[in-house]
């Protein structure tokens, strides 16, 4: 089943539709709500290599659903530690707890400072709403 | 900038929270609930579909049956009133300008239900080789067609089995209807042609007796795993039907646009020939990739029922056999798939 709408507290969100939840040098990686219900059922998650750079503003992998493919843009900087192996097996995880369970990657931070222009959960909501 | 045109059944497709496309010059359904569930529905139970963007051409006369024959790919002559068929309209290299059913309503009079992007071409196509004796008619804006299908579309419509490529009048819950045997999905079920003024009602009839809404999307899923050809995909005007691998709805041994080309091609065998092929790699294959042994896809998805990536595309004879690996293209990664016997899915038991 589909998860409701919903942008919980406490995450960061980049307007490429991802969150980020910090947590000391580290940070956890996926996309929102709004961007798993545009795409529909995902059915490939094409993950990044562990141990891979990326960049904040460009793409780290792409998720699939039967109609669409959709770049992952990278909401901060950082090097891959681990990804979600649940997703790889069974993509439709994100669309089922794109803030839990659905998460993409887990990143060690490149630059901290760049979480200062992502949004909180209240503007991002209404970046939504303009969308 | 052009208006994109609607079914009798729009206000219900939005009602329903339907995600509405363009497609083909309408705004079309692509999805309700969703593609996957959608095409489980068709798959295990009953799904409808609003095909009423599909064209209808009427040719009629007591020449239409010589017309159609020089135009049409399979033995027109075959047909029996209440019976359907398959064909091709062919131009002069054997390239597919439409691929259509055509339905024999009266000893002198045919019915055709052709894609909905074709419908303005085939109609002039037609026209312009229209004989005295025949009449041809562009009907598409009079109806609507439904398509029901699934292994219990009959049971849940409450009408009899009946053989494919049939048709007979009928009636659903006080509408009057035209039962078609025929589909795109590798299921059982009926396509029903209705006056445009009671597509709504028998739309609501069909969701009252247990179909499940399906779109364009779980359509195209569908067709694709049974492999039956999407025109302007896997075939069109510069593919010929031998290796398109639809030899057999065309009687060569008949007189029509095409035919000579065509057994030619035959007899010196198609250079490359239109395969289905099932992902070995993680990825989902789409149209345009590439594919290294030459060619390209010309359909691909991600296969419900398999829960991999499946497709379609033309490659050079040799590499042709079922079992042999293709390396595709997807966004500069490798990945490989291997080439099957068509269709692609095949219902266990069946």
């Amino acid at each position: 089943m589909a998860a409701a709408e919903s942008y919980p507290d406490g995450l960061q969100y980049h307007s490429e539709h991802d969150w980020a939840r910090i947590e000391g040098d580290e940070a956890t990686l996926g996309i929102t709500w709004f961007a798993q219900d545009a795409l529909g059922e995902l059915v490939h998650y094409e993950p990044p290599e562990e141990g891979a750079e990326i960049s904040k503003g460009t793409t780290y992998g792409e998720v699939e659903s039967v109609k669409a493919v959709s770049d992952v843009i990278a909401p901060l900087s950082g090097v891959i530690l681990e990804v979600n192996a649940k997703v790889v097996d069974e993509p439709e995880t994100v669309n089922e707890d794109p803030y839990g369970e659905g998460w993409l990657v887990r990143i060690r931070l490149g630059d901290a400072s760049e979480a200062d222009d992502l949004m909180d959960a209240a503007a991002y909501k209404s970046f939504v709403a303009e969308q | 900038m052009q208006t994109l045109l609607r079914t009798p059944l729009y206000e219900r497709h939005v009602s329903l929270g339907a995600r509405m496309v363009p497609f083909a010059g309408w705004e079309m359904p692509v999805q309700y609930e969703g593609v996957i569930p959608e095409h489980r529905a068709v798959r295990e139970d009953c799904g409808v579909f609003d095909v009423s963007h599909m064209g209808e051409i009427e040719v009629e006369g007591p020449h239409a049956s010589d017309l159609l024959q020089s135009l049409l790919s399979n033995d027109v002559d075959k047909l029996e009133i209440g019976e359907a068929q398959y064909t091709l309209l062919t131009n002069e290299q054997g390239g597919i300008v439409d691929d259509l059913i055509v339905y024999r309503l009266e000893g002198g009079r045919y019915l055709l239900i052709v894609n909905a992007s074709n419908r303005d071409a085939d109609y002039d196509w037609i026209r312009e080789r229209e004989r005295p004796g025949s009449d041809v008619r562009n009907v598409s804006d009079r109806y609507a067609l439904l398509a029901v299908q699934g292994p219990r579309s009959l049971e849940r419509l409450g009408i009899d089995d009946a053989p494919a490529f049939t048709f007979a009048m009928g009636e659903i819950d006080g509408i009057e209807v035209m039962i078609n045997r025929t589909g795109y999905t590798g299921e059982k079920g009926v396509e029903l042609m209705v006056m445009n003024e009671d597509a709504g009602a028998l739309w609501d009839a069909v969701l009252e007796r247990g179909a499940t809404p399906a779109g364009l999307g779980a359509r195209d899923t569908l067709r694709l795993e049974v492999c039956y050809p999407l025109h302007g995909n896997d075939i069109g005007p510069e593919t010929d039907a031998i290796s398109a691998g639809l030899g057999w709805v065309c009687a060569l041994e008949t007189d029509f646009t095409g035919a000579e080309e065509l057994r030619r091609i035959k007899a010196d065998g198609p250079a490359r020939k239109l395969v289905a092929f099932v992902m070995q790699d993680p990825g989902i294959p789409r149209q345009g990739m590439a594919i290294a042994e030459g060619g390209e896809v010309t359909s691909g998805s991600h296969s419900p029922m398999l829960d991999k990536g499946i497709g379609m595309g033309y490659v050079a004879t040799e590499h042709a056999d079922p079992g042999a690996t293709l390396t595709i293209d997807v966004r500069g990664r490798e990945r490989r798939a291997e080439i099957v016997k068509k269709p692609i899915y095949k219902k266990e038991g069946a």
